[in-house]
């Protein structure tokens, strides 16, 4: 060995066990370290991962959103931006998709009181796609009427009061108290002869309302949907009615965060979208 | 040998060059024979080194450093707790006020996973990576990286208790950071994940810092507890990826540490407090082939050398112009 390379001196035994060790050492260092990398998939093997992602979140054909979780650069820029905090960031739990911006609508919807997406001007790297421009064209999820036996207005009932009590923090823009600032659904009581609280704070029938009434939102009629998201169909006689899912519903969650019913009556599915839903 | 060449070498893991007696400028070899002959008594090099401990400039470079290490990652919080707008966003990606800045290694893994790069990512990633060249490289590591500071602190918990024997400090092979570069890089375009943002400590620290604590933080305390009880400095040593980003930037930087051959006594204070000591070899008796050594691209330019070589031969340099501080 040595007449090859007469520059390098052999290793003493000693520094040869040294050297053996440390590079068996390192192996292991690298082996455990990888194997810790790729637990980051177990999550979302599991299926634990899908969430509400803010508006204009990439997906596929097939709704997966690996290009998503892959495209976000998790800096939090959504989050900073959202007027009324809607997005969270996801934990180590969710593996790879760490620092991924999500939405829990119950908790906190997003309601577009930005009217301008901000979320979506926000992201750097197009995770959350710029060819989004106006809150109907967005796809988040599709809303489902998981317990109709459950609903005040299949009941035939009215609702009083705060519609999620007194200590739900969560907040909406009511457009007739203050156009700018969102303000706690705790402190906007209602008082309704029938519960159309769905249909009632949903942004995307707000918008219609107000391109009915010749104001669209910031005085842009491409705010305009260009179709209706959800309506309540009467059933019988005794003025009950039926919330009904339209296709002009892009899943932002606001009903199911308004529902006063506990457990929510309405919920968002995030593996379907207007398109899919109604393909 | 070219330094690039050095520099870089030593950057992806290998033993920095020893030179042999020829390859030593004359000049050098003159000044390490005048250095055998007019050797230092132990006296005096006590005193010296007693003199520099007393020198309110024991601690510049690092008092400086940490202070801008805090108030960048402040900035953060300050800036989103106020809603002022001023750094929005975290360390993997932000603006300042309004302009696009994204971290190269994140960037990096984003564009490898995601194969589309946006024009907003490009702008911010071109803005840093001059920034960085600018600022020389693995600056980012110890005056920006709060995973950094925190380590620092674990380091000096280990290093004690080394000192008391409790603790025997474990080693790994340098080379390995490239495997874990290349491993990372594969990962991103095979699997289309960010794989390692997932364990990346400085991205999890920086939104634990803005965005409140997380579950994650467990996996950070992780690895400080492996560097205190097991090896000193591993994560940064022997697996980040983000600090050989900035290496490879810190190349083609004009700022870095110059060594100076003249003043040294070859005590080796410095590669002690040093995180990535073989760029300090050059310092070791007959190791410097000139009178001055520019220190290579893996060094992290935080200073703790400039700080704690009592006979100034040690200091940040701006190519083409005059020492710095």
């Amino acid at each position: 060995m040595s007449t090859e390379k007469p520059k390098k001196r052999p290793l003493s035994p000693t520094r040869r066990v040294q050297s053996r060790r440390e590079f068996i050492r390192t192996t292991v260092l690298a082996g455990g370290t990888l194997i810790v990398a790729l637990a980051g998939y177990v999550p979302l093997a599991g299926g634990g991962t899908r969430r509400l992602r803010p508006p204009g979140a990439l997906k596929d054909a097939q709704l997966h959103e690996r290009d998503f979780l892959s495209a976000c650069i998790k800096c939090g820029q959504c989050v900073q931006v959202c007027p009324v905090e809607a997005i969270k960031l996801a934990d180590l739990t969710d593996g790879f998709g760490i620092g991924v911006p999500f939405i829990e609508a119950r908790a906190q919807a997003c309601d577009f009181s930005c009217d301008g997406l901000q979320c979506v001007l926000a992201c750097p790297t197009g995770a959350l796609t710029h060819d989004l421009d106006y809150p109907a064209q967005a796809r988040m999820g599709f809303a489902r009427i998981a317990r109709p036996q459950a609903c005040l207005a299949v009941q035939g009932e009215g609702f009083r009061g705060q519609a999620r009590g007194p200590d739900f923090t969560g907040e909406l823009r009511y457009q007739e108290v203050d156009r700018w600032n969102p303000i706690p659904v705790a402190e906007h009581p209602y008082d309704l002869e029938l519960c159309d609280l769905c249909v009632r704070q949903c942004p995307i029938e707000i918008r219609i309302a107000q391109c009915a009434a010749g104001e669209p939102p910031s005085g842009d009629p491409n705010q305009c949907p260009p179709r209706p998201a959800i309506r309540l169909d009467p059933i019988g006689d005794n003025g009950a009615k039926m919330p009904v899912i339209a296709d002009g519903c892009v899943g932002c969650g606001v009903c199911e965060m308004i529902c006063p019913v506990e457990p929510t009556v309405i919920v968002i599915d995030v593996d379907q979208t207007a398109d899919t839903a109604t393909a | 040998m070219n330094y690039f060449v050095e520099s870089l070498a030593q950057l992806l893991g290998r033993a920095p060059s020893k030179p042999t007696r020829d390859e030593l400028e004359p000049e050098v070899q003159e000044i390490y024979f005048e250095k055998r002959r007019h050797k230092l008594t132990k006296k005096e090099l006590r005193a010296l080194e007693a003199a520099h401990e007393r020198s309110r400039h024991r601690h510049k470079w690092r008092n400086r450093r940490w202070a801008t290490l805090i108030i960048v990652n402040l900035l953060f919080v300050i800036s989103y707790y106020f809603d002022v707008q001023l750094v929005e966003g975290a360390l993997t990606a932000s603006r300042v006020i309004g302009f696009h800045m994204a971290d190269l290694n994140s960037a990096l893994q984003v564009m490898l996973a995601y194969k589309h790069v946006v024009l907003n990512l490009l702008i911010g990633t071109v803005t840093v990576f001059l920034l960085w060249v600018l600022l020389g490289g693995r600056t980012f590591c110890s005056w920006v990286c709060p995973y950094h500071l925190v380590a620092e602190f674990a380091e000096s918990i280990h290093l004690k208790l080394v000192e008391k024997k409790w603790v025997k400090p474990v080693t790994f092979r340098r080379s390995v950071r490239t495997v874990f570069y290349v491993i990372f890089a594969l990962l991103a375009v095979v699997t289309g994940y960010t794989v390692f943002e997932t364990l990346s400590p400085t991205g999890i620290l920086s939104r634990a810092l803005i965005y409140g604590p997380s579950l994650a933080l467990a996996w950070v305390v992780f690895l400080l507890l492996f560097e205190i009880f097991v090896s000193r400095r591993a994560w940064c040593r022997y697996i980040c990826p983000i600090g050989l980003t900035y290496g490879l930037v810190g190349t083609i930087s004009p700022i870095r540490v110059k060594y100076n051959v003249k003043s040294c006594h070859h005590e080796g204070d410095c590669r002690k407090v040093c995180m990535v000591p073989h760029v300090l070899d050059t310092t070791i008796r007959m190791r410097a082939r000139d009178v001055e050594v520019p220190i290579g691209a893996d060094c992290t330019r935080c200073g703790l050398c400039v700080d704690i070589c009592p006979t100034d031969s040690l200091n940040f340099e701006f190519v083409g112009s005059k020492k710095l501080g």
